[in-house]
């Protein structure tokens, strides 16, 4: 009995000695003065997987190149960055599970996690509650602001806005009626009421909106009902999501909804990795709207895209999520390095007015944990990338959106205290 | 005229997806009494089968065929999904026929190990696989029985595996170094592109139709023709009807329902296969296809009535004409004056997500009525 327990015991520290350096990134090198953890949280199994993976493998990707150039720097000490991966498994509450295992357990001053709305809201009361920090990367449909979390990716004045504006007046289908498809969940919605109300400040008309369930692929309805709107043409401003996408663009190709026939589709959810799985022959014409492109012309862009080939392969695409996830580990160190301490209170006053040279443009970060972006207008070529049309200057961002009908007139300002999450402008 | 005529092409093409997709099930499931619910990943196997042999038909040798390869794999298709249902059948619903609880169970867990397969296999050697199966279970069969009385059978059966092995194995790597494609695993979804002559529309009476729509139309028109056809005229299918009105009865007459229960589940299995090289010509394929749909095939099967291949039939296109009526708001067009209540009710379930609300609620309207469906089955096997 003694001696089996013994062996137990032995067992256990055996398998906790493999997990520790399963987790680690890595061993650590003479040059540093020590070691920070911090925690990586995407989706590694189910639906999510295949688009969170990228982030995961960016996010790496930018903590190697930190490690590469002297870790962060705090109070005079050189940290080197460790992570761990957690797998939230395409599943909420695994998201809300892992927060809480990665701050209680693991003690990680910051956390880089999180792709779609819902996963992001199971993680919000965590956040809060511990008063601990999350890093979220993705685009999205904003109405949140959060002392506790801090976006980078594009809130809808940053990508829907300009996109429908573009749409309206500078087109081939410009001053064309307007029909809005999504998928049935939170983003579409949100993000079609905001069109909706700016069609209407342009002067255009909205005429017929439709949602298809998660999982469904049948469009036929839809298609049927964009030819009855839509008989000569017009702009389809598109939210599907995922697989969906490619039902959608096979079938209203072979029903005659294209480009050559009046048709243009401006799509908030196809990036360069969504392209190559749908098929450049399907989308080629149509339009979609980043902060990011991989075909930006300039050496920061280029030098982005080319590491990551190098790093993870030469037929991996970066697209505008990954560089979101790129930036958001660099401003974290640039704001660690400037308030001298891992601290999260402290962490989070040096990171707004944050600036970094992203590959997008220069970005800053606002008061409101939002970041000031450059937003694009693409066309998408037959060689699967963006042919940049349009290109505006540095956006602010509003978490709070001024078109929707539940938000307009407020605003967020986290770093004056009378002000907080949501104050009348 | 022509709205109309739009309006049943639509029903009729939403249905007859419907219909591909639960002929399978309907077989499996009405004539078995089986609860497959493996049945959609039978499907997405047919799915990746088109998508493999539409690499494989990009092969210099090949690629004068390409424009057909849609046509091949429509039989490979029914091939390899049927291999799989067979050695299914062989290995794990055998045991449970008469327990449908536990068949549910076991057969939701091989649908989970069908997915994570494709995910975490190369195509390349799952269809080595496939291959090695085929012959594996096939090659003792056909034999002449003299020479399979001449040796001893036992070991004549396995050495037929051993080389059933090594036939797999070899394909599996020669289309892994000629197809780099399909030589790493990836649960990236994958994508079938129609051969030109399939893609965009042809025009009928002055109304343009999708010719991939039309060709999912011809396909399940063949395969419920062909299916009645061997259900009503061949010797097996005669047997396997028996076998289904009275078991215990057909046994003692001298029908092997071991084969007869072989025989009807390769089929049904077969049909999924087919099902899923029509749906890989309307969206993407992956590992979840087969999901999408599984609900979808047994709500037709139980509407039409258990066992009744026209109650399918009538239930699919029934099914897919409300869809497209009340989900495309085309009631509106085709009365445009009628009663504004009526006309905002109509407007609010307009919607995909509504009409299928909808829809669902009035077949539990229906079922409430009709609890075995539009074609109950007679007979003196229901009432026991």
């Amino acid at each position: 009995m003694r001696i089996s327990r013994r062996i137990l015991a032995g067992l256990a520290t055996a398998s906790l000695a493999v997990t520790a350096t399963s987790c680690g990134g890595g061993g650590t090198s003479g040059s540093f003065d020590d070691t920070v953890t911090v925690g990586i949280l995407h989706s590694l199994s189910g639906t999510m997987a295949i688009s969170e993976s990228t982030l995961v493998d960016t996010e790496k990707m930018a903590i190697e190149e930190i490690n590469a150039a002297g870790g962060v720097k705090v109070g005079g000490k050189s940290y080197k960055i460790e992570y761990i991966v957690e797998d939230g498994a395409s599943d909420w509450p695994t998201f809300a599970e892992k927060s809480k295992k990665l701050i209680d357990q693991d003690g990680v001053p910051v956390v880089f996690g999180g792709w779609t709305s819902a996963s992001r809201k199971a993680m919000l009361p965590v956040y809060e509650s511990k008063d601990a920090f999350l890093y979220y990367p993705i685009q999205y449909e904003a109405q949140e602001c959060s002392n506790n979390i801090f976006y980078t990716g594009a809130t809808p004045n940053q990508q829907s806005e300009p996109a429908t504006d573009f749409m309206y007046k500078r087109s081939p289908a410009a001053g064309g009626d307007f029909f809005l498809v999504g998928s049935d969940y939170v983003f579409p919605r949100t993000s079609n009421t905001i069109t909706k109300a700016q069609v209407k400040q342009l002067g255009g008309k909205v005429v017929g909106e439709d949602y298809l369930p998660l999982g469904n692929t049948e469009v036929a309805p839809i298609i049927s009902k964009i030819k009855k709107a839509l008989p000569e043409g017009g702009i389809i401003i598109n939210t599907l999501n995922g697989d969906q996408n490619v039902a959608f663009f096979k079938q209203i190709q072979d029903a005659g909804i294209t480009p050559s026939s009046g048709y243009y589709v401006m799509n908030y959810s196809i990036a360069e990795e969504e392209i190559s799985t749908i098929g450049p022959e399907f989308l080629e014409g149509h339009y979609g709207a980043w902060n990011y492109m991989m075909s930006i012309d300039t050496p920061a862009s280029k030098k982005f895209a080319a590491s990551f080939k190098k790093r993870w392969g030469a037929d991996r695409v970066v697209a505008d999520p990954q560089e979101s996830a790129y930036n958001m580990v660099y401003l974290w160190k640039q704001a660690v390095e400037d308030a001298g301490t891992f601290d999260d209170n402290a962490v989070r006053e040096a990171l707004v007015g944050q600036k970094f040279d992203a590959p997008q443009g220069p970005v800053e970060v606002m008061p409101n944990h939002h970041l000031s972006q450059t937003v694009r207008i693409g066309e998408i070529n037959a060689e699967g990338g963006f042919t940049i049309l349009e290109e505006t200057g540095v956006v602010l961002p509003q978490a709070w959106n001024q078109k929707h009908p539940s938000s307009k007139g407020f605003a967020c300002d986290w770093t004056d205290p009378s002000k907080g999450e949501k104050y009348k402008l | 005229m022509e709205l109309l005529l739009d309006s049943l092409f639509n029903g009729v093409a939403i249905g007859s997806v419907l219909l591909v997709a639960a002929l399978g099930l309907a077989i499996v499931f009405g004539l078995m009494g089986v609860i497959n619910l493996a049945h959609g990943e039978l499907m997405m196997l047919g799915a990746y089968t088109t998508y493999v042999t539409q690499l494989i038909f990009k092969l210099p040798i090949l690629k004068p065929f390409y424009n057909s390869y849609i046509i091949v794999s429509i039989f490979l298709a029914f091939i390899v999904s049927g291999v799989v249902g067979i050695l299914l059948e062989k290995t794990i619903i055998r045991k449970l026929y008469g327990s449908p609880l536990e068949t549910l169970l076991a057969t939701w867990g091989v649908s989970l190990i069908l997915q994570q397969f494709v995910r975490s296999v190369p195509l390349a050697y799952g269809t080595g696989l496939v291959i090695s199966l085929l012959i594996g279970l096939f090659l003792p069969t056909i034999f002449p029985s003299k020479i399979k009385e001449s040796i001893n059978f036992k070991y004549f059966k396995f050495s037929s595996w051993i080389f059933a092995a090594l036939t797999g194995v070899l394909t599996g790597s020669v289309i892994s170094s000629s197809v780099s494609k399909l030589s790493r695993a990836s649960a990236r979804n994958v994508d079938v592109t129609a051969p030109s002559w399939m893609r965009g529309q042809v025009e009928i009476i002055g109304t343009a139709f999708p010719k991939t729509r039309l060709m999912i139309i011809v396909i399940t028109i063949i395969s419920v023709i062909a299916i009645t056809l061997f259900l009503n005229q061949s010797a097996w299918g005669m047997r396997i009807r028996a076998v289904t009105q009275n078991r215990q009865m057909s046994d003692c007459l001298g029908i092997s329902t071991e084969k007869v229960d072989i025989i009807t589940f390769g089929i049904g299995s077969g049909l999924a296969g087919v099902a899923g090289v029509a749906v890989s010509l309307l969206g993407s394929v992956g590992p979840n296809v087969g999901g999408n749909y599984i609900v979808g095939c047994f709500m037709v099967v139980v509407l039409g009535g258990v066992g009744n291949l026209l109650g399918t039939v009538l239930a699919s296109f029934g099914i897919g004409i409300m869809t497209d009526l009340i989900g495309a708001g085309r009631l509106l067009s085709i009365w445009p004056d009628m009663p504004l209540p009526l006309s905002n009710t109509i407007n609010f379930f307009a919607t995909t997500s509504m009409a299928r609300v909808m829809i669902f609620a009035l077949i539990v309207i229906f079922l409430q009525f009709k609890p075995t469906g539009l074609f109950p089955q007679k007979g003196r096997m229901v009432e026991n």
